[in-house]
């Protein structure tokens, strides 16, 4: 059985003139230990899909899915004591800002210990002595002393190995760290992207590292889902995603890096993200996407599977008659205007 | 090769107020940094939050005056102009900050916002200086029907060819770009650093370019400037640093630029940033880097020439055998 399974996952914010379509038909599978990164610009989804399988969207955020199970458990079908004992301790989630997670008004020890004797039943010594293992565990030096610390008094990175502590306080089989380093430095993210990897692997905890930056997936994961306006655009290993990329949209991500730049202009990617009005009937890269044709603008193609991975392309880069396809679906009709610049 | 802005050790100390009975604290945000920038070159500045970047920014805009050291701006001295040059010297340098929502006025119309310094300075008729915004506007790649929308109205990418467009307007000489691309997304960054290069070739301005991300740099910079703690730890022409960075601090922060440090050993940085109001007494970089000594607790480096750029530390030559990456 695998540990979590999404099946066609929508999250729709209704509004009175037309619906967001914040996450449209996602599905992924994460077996026991698995480290998966999605990535994506902002806006793409990566947050709401993820706090959806939290059970976290609120209110007016439209939830609906074929399948959203963790360990087999219906996770839409479950009351609120049952989700609260889930969320927090077997799926555990951080964010980008640690202040989300950790409350101004109380020490860091009294935080971590309050969660180890809600979840784990401990009484207060030994949710000390936890605390202080748990600490000293994330890296923070000298923990017995940064007890009585409120989170103001620490730096950025210090507050985010807290609520990394605060996470794994309760062995967690499935970590979501949602842009868990954006917000810091170099030097500080490298520490962190560290701490969670040994974390996971001495734990065999699974991991889904959500980032808007192409290299922290490169260095990180094992395998990637891109997503795009909603959507997941392709999904299989880190290694053969980086190498040839099969979606036209995960191919001009990568040319658009300034590390894939041999000094000359950078390849850029025509037009903006489709907003609320402008969501294509199609394929949602269509309007800025190169290969565009006809065909793609009027019929959304699905999440299928192809070379070892999934994509959502009617023309994947690899496909040896997708040039003769191309030109046989633009003879069909003539192609549409050219995007604007961003 | 004319040099267009010429520092001699420009310092910025800031007294930072800590109650009524006690002496103000002295944080040094810039320690004593010197460099020249050429017409169409670009010099990147690099380093974490709080190296002094954006402050190092304000000084070259004349944004606030140096505690001490020179600053040569097209021949100008910059730090005590002559009052009838101020107005030439500020219209020789601009500068577009990271954040494009919130440096241009949300009320005014973009044909409005690009217009206004050409009617502060100049005294160019309404159609002249139409015809200028509109000549800018193509410039940047911005459409004419688009002159009468209000920024809201534009994605983040856009924002920033405003905000470059408005910058250029009285035809600076040198921009100052404080993290021009860092808050816009992948697809767009690459946008804006294309128009940054075409700009650059197109009217010969030179870039004073302030960024944390060593890919961006690498794109787009001629010469490069490693700063921590408000000093300066190696400097010189690009291809040397990146093929072999001589400073620890450099080698740790390549290493650590996710997607950059794939195929060298993984230095981690040690602990966290010292207090900029209590440096290390020694190398800045002592509290964090992997080869410290005695010595290095000590003696402050100096930045010395070494394979034809500036670096400091003490064991730098030790470097020199690594192979180029
Ligand atoms: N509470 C909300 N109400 C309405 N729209 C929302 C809400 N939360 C997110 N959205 C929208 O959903 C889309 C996806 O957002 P998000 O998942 O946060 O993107 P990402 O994490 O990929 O940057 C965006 O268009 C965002 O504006
Ligand atoms: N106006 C100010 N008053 C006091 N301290 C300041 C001021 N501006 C900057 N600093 C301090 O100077 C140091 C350098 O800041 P800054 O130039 O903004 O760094 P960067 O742009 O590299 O992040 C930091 O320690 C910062 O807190
Ligand atoms: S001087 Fe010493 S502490 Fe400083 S960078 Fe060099 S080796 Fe490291
Ligand atoms: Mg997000
Ligand atoms: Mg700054």
């Amino acid at each position: 059985m695998p540990l979590l399974e999404i099946e066609n996952l929508s999250v729709t914010f209704p509004s009175q003139t037309s619906d967001l379509y914040a996450v449209d038909g996602v599905s992924l599978t994460l077996e026991r230990g698995d480290v998966l990164g999605i990535v994506g610009e902002s806006g793409s989804g990566k947050s709401v899909a993820m706090l959806a399988v939290m059970g976290l969207v609120a209110f007016p955020g439209q939830v609906t899915a074929d399948r959203l199970t963790f360990e087999g458990r219906d996770l839409l079908r479950l009351s609120d004591n049952e989700r609260r004992a889930l969320t927090g301790k077997d799926v555990a989630m951080i964010f980008q800002e640690p202040t989300t997670s950790l409350n101004p008004s109380f020490t860091i020890g009294y935080q971590l210990a309050e969660t180890l004797i809600l979840h784990e039943k401990m009484d207060r010594k030994a949710a000390r002595r936890r605390t202080i293992e748990l600490l000293d565990q994330v890296g923070i030096p000298a923990p017995e002393g940064r007890l009585d610390a409120y989170p103001h008094q620490l730096s950025g990175g210090m507050n985010q190995r807290v609520m990394i502590a605060m996470a794994i306080a309760c062995n967690p089989k499935l970590l979501i760290a949602d842009e868990p380093t954006t917000a810091l430095d170099v030097t500080i993210q490298a520490q962190i992207l560290d701490l969670l990897l040994s974390l996971q692997r001495d734990r065999g905890m699974a991991l889904i590292l959500i980032t808007h930056n192409m290299g922290v997936v490169a260095d990180t994961t094992a395998r990637v889902a891109v997503m795009y306006a909603g959507q997941i655009m392709e999904e299989r290993s880190t290694e053969s995603l980086f190498g040839s990329p099969q979606h036209p949209y995960t191919a001009a991500l990568l040319a658009a890096r300034p590390e894939a730049s041999d000094g000359g202009r950078l390849a850029t990617i025509p037009g903006v993200v489709p907003g609320a009005y402008d969501r294509p009937r199609g394929c949602l890269f269509a309007p800025r996407c190169a290969y565009a044709t006809p065909h793609a603008a009027e019929c959304r193609p699905e999440l299928r599977p192809w070379q070892n991975g999934l994509i959502r392309c009617h023309y994947p880069l690899g496909d040896t008659t997708r040039d003769e396809r191309i030109a046989a679906d633009r003879r069909a009709a003539p192609p549409a205007a050219a995007p604007e610049v961003a | 090769m004319s040099v267009l802005v010429s520092a001699r050790g420009l310092t910025r100390v800031y007294d930072i107020g800590r109650g009524w009975f006690r002496e103000p604290a002295h944080l040094q945000a810039v320690g004593g940094v010197s460099f020249e920038l050429a017409a169409g070159h670009t010099l990147a500045v690099v380093g974490e939050s709080g190296c002094g970047k954006s402050t190092l920014a304000r000084m070259v805009t004349l944004i606030e005056p140096p505690s001490s050291g020179r600053l040569m701006i097209d021949g100008l001295n910059a730090v005590t102009p002559p009052a009838s040059e101020k107005p030439r010297l500020r219209r020789t340098v601009q500068i577009v900050f990271q954040n494009p929502y919130g440096s241009l006025n949300p009320r005014k119309r973009v044909g409005t916002i690009l217009e206004e310094p050409l009617i502060i300075n100049t005294n160019l008729s309404k159609q002249e200086r139409r015809r200028q915004v509109l000549e800018m506007m193509a410039k940047v790649g911005l459409r004419p029907e688009q002159h009468s929308r209000y920024p809201h109205m534009f994605s983040g990418g856009q924002r920033q060819r405003i905000a470059i467009a408005r910058a250029l307007m009285l035809s600076p000489k040198l921009l100052v770009a404080d993290e021009p691309v860092s808050a816009l997304d992948m697809s767009v960054q690459a946008q804006v650093l294309n128009l940054l290069v075409d700009l650059q070739a197109e009217l010969g301005l030179a870039y004073l370019f302030i960024s944390h991300d060593l890919g961006v740099v690498r794109h787009i910079a001629h010469d490069v400037m490693i700063m921590y703690l408000g000093v300066v730890m190696e400097h010189g022409a690009k291809e040397r640093i990146f093929a072999r960075p001589l400073h620890p601090y450099t080698q740790t922060l390549l290493a650590a630029t996710p997607g950059m440090g794939k195929n060298r050993k993984r230095i981690i940085a040690k602990g966290e940033l010292p207090s900029p109001l209590n440096p290390p007494a020694g190398c800045v970089f002592s509290t964090r880097c992997p080869y410290v000594t005695d010595q290095c607790r000590r003696e402050r480096p100096v930045l010395r020439p070494l394979d034809e750029r500036l670096v400091a530390c003490h064991y730098a030559e030790r470097f020199l055998e690594q192979p180029a990456a």
